[in-house]
């Protein structure tokens, strides 16, 4: 080509190849045929090498070891009281359930305590008060700026400081809850014959307490008149199962832990599986991922309560709406909207972070599926991929129910 | 109405009086900063909250003065401070507080693992060449683009030579990644070719518009062809001896884990992220796909994955150094991050941006190099920031995977008996825990210095 060609090219001129060449789409499907074929050939290489490694370490792919019987000794927890489970009779795919289980009832008791305590936070960060801001002020960057590993250690450690040897007890509420290095002892409720019914019978009260609130609030709407909602609803949420309770017969007993003083000094102690018991790498992993996660829901309450313009907590206070009154019809309403979606992040990044027990053995789906497990049968790929699945199951139902609150609460625009 | 009627008339100015004491001073401070939401009675709400609040303050008060005063106690009142007669444990078992001797001794382990002492050197030399790079680039000096583009090219192959030592002699470990000596004949075949092609473009058009490619791909490739020359040289300048990945250990592998984690994951979010953003369906999936499932999973499982499941993936026969597959899990991990905090700031951009970047005739790449990334980069720079204290903080994940980070090192000399006293734990994780938070905490300070400066504009 000459150089006049390449003063003056334009688009018209073009034919052919480089027609081809400079055309958008024609260039976009190139690279992702490109991609594609990049993408397919790194999956059949995989596969290939994965049926050549597996069949030279004489192994098949597939999930029959799940019928297997394990004979692991696992930590006493929600997760194996659910299952019921027993070392030797207890089949792989049990220990897969109870893990599932003590990794969502950590990740459950963490969202619900961090949310109140990250809250409480937010909120005090943003007082007037000098020493309330302070300590909100601390407690957030100290947290934060700490590896939550770090903090999961020190509470491991903490907790066995404080609490008194194996052949003691200590007690929070005299009576109720009793301690020591071992676990948390409480009473246990045993059901007997019909107190199904009871169970009914709270169900019934929860609905009509729903049906009774809608009533109340299409009355105020209506006449404007207020009905004494809380009250009523607490008379029925008590009253009612409390009602069951007593005439089908009272069918519940207590079991209270039983602390052996006298024996033998190695029996001495808490009986085991009497009463209700929390194991302590639970307390440790719960009070780790609450205080970490609440300093970060802390950090979220109080942007969103920032970005909620000062005019609407000026007009509240000309409206004459004391201040508790504000921040709950009229602040924090609209801070939800901002706060929601980083919120719901912070949700799904405790649970992920519950993993983290495998650091010090409690339970849950990484430390003893993914961990014990996965060193006796070997079964890497089929374990690794069966956590993967579980975890993304657990962040998409969570990412879909705060969607749907995110889609009730959000500001309804033209 | 006449002025006999009035009693009494000012004729001159009152003097101005001092504001009461209750609104100036320590005193005024003290009523309005603590005491004032604490005293309104005027209704019962009011009351409620005067009550909540003095209890608020007070628990708060008591609180922060018992953490103060345990940790004072602790540090330094109760503390063991020297072990002259080198006793070790029986020195501080005595004292309730810290056993600073402990740090003292095991100080060399928390920097540098099991570093060989004479070699040392080395990881320092490395950790000053860091310093004075982070420090040039943090603080407003002359040429920050020359040294950024040298903190991203030179000093991860200047920094692997020191800490590693010479790659090509050695048979094992990293040495087999960059063993292709015969690379660089190939690769300048390609060069030239591609240099050839782009010039005058000489083969036509069609040669014109695949000699970039061509460039970009024989730069990579060279890259990669070039490193053993240079690590060559420098191994020759300096006279290193191999020092294993499995010696290393400390504050050294949290820094070398957490500088590859944040260099290599900006670029890697930003291409993720436009990918995210593109038209094109396979491309957007391919992104949108990787991005969910590792924001779905712990970084713990995907360790694991990097640590249990890849070797099966691998060819027989082909293993990786233990530390590089675990740096690549936080790589790709922290990517996915990095992509969404930029997705967010790319949504950010008003379309008029786009459309003036493609009315003055730029390229997408031009588009976005020039107009979009400077511009969405600058908004979200607190999220970047953030996601580089994740990242940070995360990196003592791979204690799980036995590689012995910072916290991994401080967990492995707790088990050292003669060290072992009630409160060497409490001692060791305070030290590790003010490290940690003296990195996090500076990192989020200059995160907000540079979000008021960039943003001083708009005010």
């Amino acid at each position: 080509m000459t150089t006049t060609n390449e003063v003056d090219h334009t688009p018209e001129e073009r034919s052919g190849l480089a027609a081809l060449v400079y055309d958008g789409k024609a260039r976009s499907l190139f690279f992702q045929g490109v991609l594609a074929i990049l993408i397919m050939v790194m999956i059949y290489l995989a596969v290939q090498n994965a049926a050549q490694n597996l069949a030279d370490q004489g192994k098949e792919f597939g999930f029959g070891f799940f019928d297997r019987p394990s004979d692991i000794q696992i930590l006493t927890t929600f997760g194996t009281w659910l299952v019921g489970y027993v070392p030797g009779e207890s089949t792989i795919f049990d220990v897969l359930k109870l893990s599932v289980a003590n990794t969502l009832i950590l990740a459950i008791a963490g969202i619900f305590f961090a949310t109140i305590l990250g809250f409480l936070m937010g909120i005090m960060r943003l007082s007037s008060n000098f020493v309330v801001k302070g300590f909100a002020t601390i407690y957030i960057e100290v947290m934060r700026n700490i590896p939550l590993l770090l903090q999961i250690f020190f509470w491991n450690a903490a907790l066995r400081l404080i609490a008194p040897g194996p052949r003691d007890a200590g007690t929070f509420v005299p009576g109720l809850l009793q301690f020591n290095t071992k676990g948390i002892y409480g009473p246990f409720p045993i059901t007997h014959d019909g107190f199904y019914l009871t169970m009914m019978a709270v169900i019934i009260a929860i609905g009509a307490v729903i049906a009774y609130g809608k009533y109340a609030k299409k009355v105020q709407e209506q006449t404007g008149k207020q009905s004494p909602v809380f009250l009523i609803s607490v008379a029925i949420l008590i009253g009612l199962p409390t009602l069951v309770f007593l005439i089908t017969g009272r069918p519940l007993t207590i079991e209270w832990p039983n602390f052996v003083s006298e024996g033998p000094v190695l029996r001495r102690g808490f009986e085991r599986g009497v009463g209700s018991y929390i194991a302590p790498e639970f307390m440790a992993l719960f009070l780790a991922l609450t205080t970490y996660t609440a300093a970060f829901i802390g950090e979220i309450v109080r942007a969103g309560i920032q970005a909620v313009p000062k005019g609407q907590s000026e007009a509240s206070e000309a409206l004459g709406l004391p201040g508790g009154l504000a921040m709950r019809k009229v602040i924090l309403p609209q801070a939800f909207r901002v706060i929601i979606p980083p919120l719901t992040s912070q949700y799904l990044n405790l649970t992920k972070n519950s993993s983290l027990a495998a650091a010090i053995g409690y339970p849950e789906l990484v430390a003893v599926f993914a961990g014990t497990i996965l060193n006796q049968v070997g079964r890497a790929i089929e374990i690794v991929a069966v956590v993967i699945i579980v975890y993304l199951t657990i962040s998409l139902l969570t990412s879909l129910f705060m969607n749907w609150f995110n889609n009730r609460v959000k500001l309804v625009e033209r | 109405m006449t002025e006999k009627n009035i009693a009494y008339l000012r004729t001159s100015e009152a003097p101005t009086l001092p504001p009461p004491a209750s609104e100036v001073g320590i005193r005024g401070w003290l009523w309005k900063n603590i005491f004032a939401s604490m005293a309104d009675y005027s209704s019962v709400s009011k009351t409620i909250n005067s009550i909540l609040m003095t209890i608020l303050t007070v628990g708060s008060a008591l609180f922060l003065y018992w953490i103060i005063a345990g940790l004072l106690d602790f540090t330094l009142f109760s503390a063991t401070f020297s072990d002259p007669e080198g006793v070790k444990r029986e020195a501080c078992v005595v004292n309730a507080g810290a056993c600073w001797p402990y740090v003292q001794a095991k100080w060399y382990q928390f920097m540098y693992g099991f570093y060989p002492a004479e070699e040392v050197w080395r990881v320092n030399v490395a950790m000053f060449l860091l310093a004075v790079g982070i420090a040039w680039l943090v603080f407003p000096m002359p040429r920050r683009g020359l040294v950024a583009a040298l903190m991203l090219t030179a000093f991860p192959i200047v920094s692997f030579v020191l800490l590693n030592g010479m790659p090509i002699e050695h048979d094992g470990d990293l040495g087999k990644v960059f063993a292709g000596v015969w690379f660089p004949l190939i690769v300048a075949g390609v060069v030239g070719a591609g240099w050839f092609l782009a010039r005058d473009g000489r083969l036509g058009e069609v040669a014109a518009a695949v000699a970039p490619i061509l460039l970009m791909a024989a730069a990579l490739f060279g890259l990669f062809a070039f490193l053993p020359l240079i690590t060559a040289a420098l191994d020759i300048a300096l006279g290193t001896e191999v020092v294993e990945t499995n010696q290393w250990g400390g504050l050294t592998i949290t820094l070398v884990v957490a500088i590859a984690g944040i260099v290599a994951s900006l670029p890697l979010g930003m291409l993720l992220a436009l990918g995210r953003q593109s038209n094109a369906p396979i491309l957007k999936y391919t992104s949108v796909i990787f991005i969910e499932v590792v924001r779905g999973i712990p970084l713990i499982s995907v360790l694991f994955f990097a640590s249990a499941m890849l070797p099966y993936f691998l060819e027989p026969g082909v293993d990786f150094n233990k530390l590089l597959r675990a740096m690549i899990g936080v790589m790709l991990f922290s990517a996915a991050y990095m992509a969404e905090v930029i997705r967010g700031g790319l949504q950010a951009m008003p379309k008029g941006q786009y459309e003036g970047g493609m009315s003055l005739g730029l390229s997408y790449w031009q588009q976005m190099r020039l107009i979009i990334m400077p511009q969405a980069l600058t908004t979200v720079i607190p999220g970047i920031v953030n996601t580089f204290i994740g990242l940070f903080k995360d990196t003592t994940l791979v204690l799980i995977i036995s590689i012995f980070d910072l916290l991994g090192m401080m967990n492995a000399t707790l088990t050292d008996p003669t060290w072992a006293t009630p409160t060497t734990a409490y001692t060791g994780y305070l030290v590790i825990a003010l490290i940690y938070f003296v990195f996090c905490f500076g990192m989020s300070r200059y995160s907000v210095y540079m979000e008021n400066k960039l943003h001083r504009g708009h005010r």
